[in-house]
């Protein structure tokens, strides 16, 4: 099928005004660019469904002479759907004026501190350097409470549950 | 079968309500559930005997030709038998185990019941994915006994370490199914091992599969999460990590290897790591002093030897394997439970703290004993008569390969002597008196265990006691299923006691010998043991390998989520340049010819949009850029009408105008300009990028046209639109039949986004109490003298708004037009199907019509326009949507079918009436609902909270706040 000239230039004109706001700090600018880049979408669908041609309605026009139905029907859903996204987005806006006085989007401080962080997890810190009664079994104390003394040798037998001497003596 | 299944999901759903409520006697009665499934198993021992099986099937996803399929054969029942026998008795030592008044009860009850049920179902199934299913159940369960309640740090990091590591291995397994399925052409399992298939796929497949088997029995070198799972209660160890979990790898080995021990591969790795899995438990349950700790590094030990038996694939070492299996059933979950008195009575386990204790707990002392000489595998019990099985298969064939059959006998030669060795330090570290501690250590028992409590372990050693002797009568159970295997031995050896003066006996007599060596030479081993250990162990790879992944991740968030929205996008952006734009430049068929325009209309309003979109770029203040932004609305709209879409221009125009309210409601909030934030940089970067993008997405579109070849599908649409969905207008019948389903997901998401709305403004109820101008009329007037209000006002609530905010041309407009706006959008609704309209464009006039009462009369005026909860409206829209959708299914259609009727009623006339025009009432409902939620939040709440900060600057003594305050800047946005 033949491509208009008007329609692509103006798909392509809203959509670079639309992403040029999108790109703001400023919730009202991206909200502006939501609404443009809505419309533009919309165009794209529009233009992608074929060439213009009569109302798809029976007995106003014949089957042949019509616009295509299928993308209309899309259009329809997502102009609706993006009032109410849009809806939302002022709430969000209103929110964040009410809470700090600012509408804008500045720097995620959680991302931040997730890229600050060393690397290990509360739970996931090397056993030996958990207190004796965090330890899981087989690396130290499962049991808790004071050792009886080794009376004879007979009880000293090394055990997991003691954490073995390293042979290189040295403490980690 | 399947109605043994969900006897225990019905069981484990009312376990915490029966323990509320009887305490942990209701452990009692959930006994009796698997007791029931071990009855059953029992009865259904004549036919399995026989040779023949018990099978049943229940669809599941025809679909996927996933069925719900279950077939109990002699491996099944040896199995099942195991499962629901010791689960029954570990149910009852339970209720003697956990205190009366013991929080967690409930919650382990339910889990351990459901557990036993997961486990049933898993040696049942006989199909992969469902075996996949069960196996990650148990799996599951597990995780959350050991966790319990999730508050010791020990307990979180064993039950994660266990989960981790178990369900690594089973997605290996699931892929590994995966490939044997698809490679034999059956998920059937019984078919699968009958006819494996061959090739790369099958042998890839096999390796998988045993991946998922080696992690969950435990095997070299994931054995360690087993004694860290020790953190879980006794009854926990006793059951899932002796007698049932863990028996899920060798289960799995048992059932494949008829028809996969052949496959390269399999009996290195089985074989391999079996053995030092025996090796590796066995040396360092040697050095254990906590008894518990002892048993699950033997437990380790004897999962080895059990994967060397039945991964073999031979007749003789299977037949083996399967009385070990049962043995060791036995034998160890006694243990455990006795380890579970002992610590129940003494308050410890550590067998240094314990002495002279065999003398105070006779019965304790005899049972513990006997399952563990049965361990040891001394005669008469039943671990001996498997043990020597084991001996006598591998001496005189066993595997195929002599040399290998030689290097394992060796291998479990010595496993044994270690075992024995181990077994002697048991009985000495609970039982016997020791010197250098007092006689009787502790000196006092907390809870000396009543017969309840003894219950469990007596009959679990009884029965190991006799199954020695008796084994003659297992050899029916175990041969249907060992003779599926090749017998490499001259004949056929029936299990039995005494098979006469034979090696095999000499051997045990080593092992037996050598363990008591072991035991006596325990100090100079310790020695060795502490002279030989290694600084490094698999468990703390583990731990390393999980923190390097935790460093890794934390490298990668913190290198690509710098905490920028706009930098995310403009990356997205780059991306679709790169990517799809490169691509579509180098690629792409260019159209061959161009048009101008449709019409040259069109490229009139192209015009105006494009500088009314360049315009919202270039201004700064707030409510002037809404409109320009309204403006590029409209034109589209116009450029709807244009291409010949009637619906999409009223929608468009509807939409426009409810979105410009909207905005301005929010807008008039917020400080006139928007700050400029960016340099002139990062400006000019957006710039390109945006240009760029936009570039790309004309061209998008030109070339998407241009390259269509296929006939679009909505060319057949007019023709069933009329036949089938009763309507001339093609779009609404598009929307409210052809395409239903899309349009109802589409209006959850409106119903999502008015509640979100509502939420972000009301906070904390679902939409703020809206008065009714009467109402507030009557407690106001009181207060508020009206200020030459008319007498008979035009709008009931105008009487309250400020007389500097009326307009009374607005008012009587409003007055006049508000019902006819009313008739019209339902006009629209019922005509919609062969007009233009439907109902979403009949809900939005219907919005429009309350917006102009709340612009005319303020929010008091609202109250009397709607006097309704939206979110009542909302729902009662989804409703009508959803039961007309439903109901299509309930008179024997499709969801969403629709039906046409047509009557002829006196007045007025026929009535050509298709059943989907009550979809779409519901649609209509959800749009008025939406734009009432809107008005709501964004008009009456947002004024009340302006007239509270009034109120209360004129309150603070701040006479000039009245007049100086927004308010005059509000009545220009008005």
């Amino acid at each position: 099928m033949t491509p208009t000239v008007v329609l692509p230039v103006l798909i392509g004109g809203l959509y670079a005004a639309g992403l040029y706001l999108m790109l703001d700090r400023s919730l009202t600018r991206v909200l502006l660019g939501f609404l443009l880049l809505g419309n533009a979408t919309n165009l794209l669908l529009l233009s992608a469904g074929g060439p213009a041609g009569l109302a798809p309605l029976l007995g106003y026009a014949e089957p042949e002479q019509m616009s295509d139905p299928l993308p209309q029907a899309l259009i329809l859903t997502a102009i609706v759907i993006t009032f109410a996204a849009s809806a939302f987005l002022l709430a969000l806006i209103y929110r964040s004026w009410r809470l700090v006085r600012e509408e804008s989007v500045g720097i995620d401080e959680e991302d931040r501190r997730v890229a600050a962080r060393s690397g290990q997890d509360a739970d996931e810190i090397d056993p030996d350097q958990l207190a004796p009664e965090d330890r899981p079994a087989g690396h130290a104390d499962s049991l808790h409470g004071p050792h009886v003394e080794e009376p004879d040798g007979h009880l000293a037998v090394p055990s997991d549950d003691v954490d073995l001497a390293r042979p290189r003596g040295g403490a980690r | 079968m399947t109605a043994l299944l969900l006897a225990h999901l019905l069981a484990a759903v009312l376990a915490p309500v029966l323990v509320r409520w009887w305490g942990r006697q209701a452990f009692l009665v959930l006994a009796l559930v698997p007791a029931a499934a071990f009855g059953w198993v029992l009865a259904q021992l004549s036919t399995v005997t026989a040779g023949g099986e018990v099978r049943e099937t229940v669809p599941w996803v025809p679909a996927l030709d996933l069925s719900i399929t279950l077939r109990l054969d002699a491996l099944s029942l040896a199995f099942a038998a195991l499962v629901t026998g010791v689960g029954a008795l570990v149910l009852l030592y339970c209720a003697r185990y956990f205190e009366p008044d013991d929080e967690g009860a409930g919650r382990f009850a339910g889990n351990l019941t459901a557990f036993a049920g997961s486990m049933l179902g898993l040696v049942l199934a006989d199909d992969l994915l469902l075996l996949y299913v069960f196996w990650e159940l148990t799996t599951v369960f597990s995780f959350l006994l050991i966790g319990g309640a999730g508050t010791r740090r020990a307990a979180r990091r064993a039950a994660s370490q266990a989960l981790i590591l178990t369900t690594a291995g089973g997605l290996a397994m699931l892929v590994g199914l995966i490939l044997i399925g698809q490679a034999s052409g059956s998920y059937r399992l019984s078919e699968v091992v009958a006819a494996p298939g061959s090739g790369g796929a099958v042998v890839a497949g096999t390796v998988l599969v045993l991946a998922g088997a080696v992690t969950k029995s435990a095997q070299v070198p994931f054995h360690f999460w087993l004694p860290a799972a020790m953190e879980a209660p006794t009854p926990v160890s006793a059951y899932l990590h002796a007698a049932a979990m863990v028996k899920a790898g060798v289960y799995l080995v048992a059932r494949m290897a008829p028809g996969f021990a052949d496959v390269p591969g399999w009996r290195p790795l089985v074989l391999g790591l079996g053995l030092a899995t025996m090796l590796v438990g066995g040396y360092r349950a040697l050095r254990q002093n906590d008894l518990k700790l002892l048993l699950a590094f033997g437990t380790v030990s004897q999962l080895g030897f059990l994967m060397v038996l039945v991964g073999g694939g031979t007749r003789e070492l299977a037949a083996a394997g399967l009385a070990m299996t049962l043995a060791h059933a036995l034998f160890k979950s006694t243990l455990f439970l006795t380890v579970g008195v002992i610590d129940h009575a003494t308050g410890t386990r550590d067998l240094r703290h314990l002495s002279g204790l065999g003398r105070r707990l006779p019965v304790l002392a005899v049972v513990g004993s006997l399952a563990a000489a049965s361990m040891a595998g001394l005669p008469p019990l039943l671990g001996f008569v498997g043990k020597e099985a084991a001996f006598a298969a591998l001496l005189d064939g066993g595997l195929p390969d002599r040399t290998a059959a030689l290097g394992v006998l060796v291998g479990i030669v010595v496993g044994s002597v270690l075992t024995a060795a181990y077994t002697a330090r048991f009985v000495w570290g609970a039982f016997a008196r020791k010197p250098g501690l007092p006689a009787s250590a502790p000196a006092d028992l907390v809870h000396p265990p009543g017969p309840l409590f003894l219950a469990a372990p007596t009959v679990l050693s009884a029965t190991g006691l006799v199954l020695g002797p008796a084994s003659p009568l297992l050899e029916p159970v175990v041969a249907p299923y060992a003779d599926t295997l090749p017998l490499l031995t001259p004949e056929t050896v029936p299990l039995a006691l005494w098979h006469g003066w034979q090696p095999a006996l000499l051997l045990s007599a080593v092992t037996v010998l050598g363990g008591a060596a072991f035991f006596l030479a325990r100090t100079p081993i310790a020695r060795l043991q502490r002279r030989l250990a290694v600084g490094a162990s698999a468990d703390e790879g583990y731990w390393n390998s999980i923190q390097a992944l935790d460093r890794l991740a934390v490298l990668v968030t913190g290198t690509t989520q710098r905490g920028s929205l706009p930098a995310y996008l403009g990356t997205i952006m780059v991306v679709v340049l790169a990517l799809p734009g490169v691509v579509l430049l180098t690629r792409a068929p260019w159209p061959q010819e161009w048009r101008a325009w449709d019409t040259p209309v069109q490229a009139l309003v192209t015009a105006v949009v494009l500088a009314a979109a360049a315009l919202a770029i270039r201004m700064r203040q707030r409510l002037p850029a809404v409109l320009v932004v309204g403006v590029t609305g409209y034109g589209t709209a116009l450029l709807f009408a244009l291409q010949g879409a009637p619906d999409l221009a009223l929608t468009q125009f509807l939409v426009e105008t409810l979105t410009l309210v909207t905005c301005v409601l929010v807008l008039r909030k917020l400080p006139k300009d928007v700050v400029e934030r960016h340099s002139a940089r990062e400006r000019s970067a957006r710039a390109v990028l945006a240009v760029g993008v936009g570039l790309l997405m004309g061209v998008v579109g030109a070339v998407a046209l241009s390259s269509r070849t296929a006939t679009p599908v909505s060319v057949d649409y007019p023709g069933p639109a009329y036949e089938f969905g009763g309507g001339q207008n093609i779009v609404n019948v598009t929307l409210v039949d052809i395409r239903a389903w899309d349009t109802l997901g589409e209006i959850s998401v409106l119903v999502a986004a008015a509640t979100g709305v509502a939420s972000l403004v009301f906070l904390r109820q679902r939409t703020g109490v809206l008065v009714g101008a009467a109402r507030a009329m009557r407690t106001r007037r009181a207060a508020v003298p009206s200020r030459r209000a008319p007498r008979r006002p035009w709008l009931a609530g105008s009487a309250l708004l400020d007389p500097r905010r009326r307009s009374v041309i607005l008012e009587v407009i409003t007055r006049f037009l508000f019902h006819t706006i009313l008739v019209f959008s339902l006009f629209l609704l019922f005509s919609g199907h062969n007009q233009p309209g439907g109902g979403f464009a009949g809900g939005l006039v219907a919005g429009l019509a309350v917006v102009l009462r709340y612009l005319a009369g303020g929010r008091y005026e609202l109250g009397e326009a709607a006097p309704v909860d939206p979110g009542r409206v909302l729902g009662l829209g989804l409703l009508i949507a959803g039961v007309s959708a439903v109901a299509g299914l309930l008179l024997g259609g499709e969801v969403l079918q629709s039906v046409i009727v047509d009557l002829t009623l006196p007045v007025l006339g026929d009535i050509h009436l298709v059943t989907s025009l009550v979809f779409d009432v519901g649609v209509y409902l959800i749009v008025v609902g939406l734009v009432l939620d809107i008005l709501r939040s964004f008009g009456a709440a947002l004024d009340r909270e302006e007239e509270r900060e009034l109120d209360d600057a004129a309150a603070s003594g701040d006479e000039g706040g009245r007049t100086e305050l927004p308010m005059a800047e509000e009545v220009t946005v008005r």
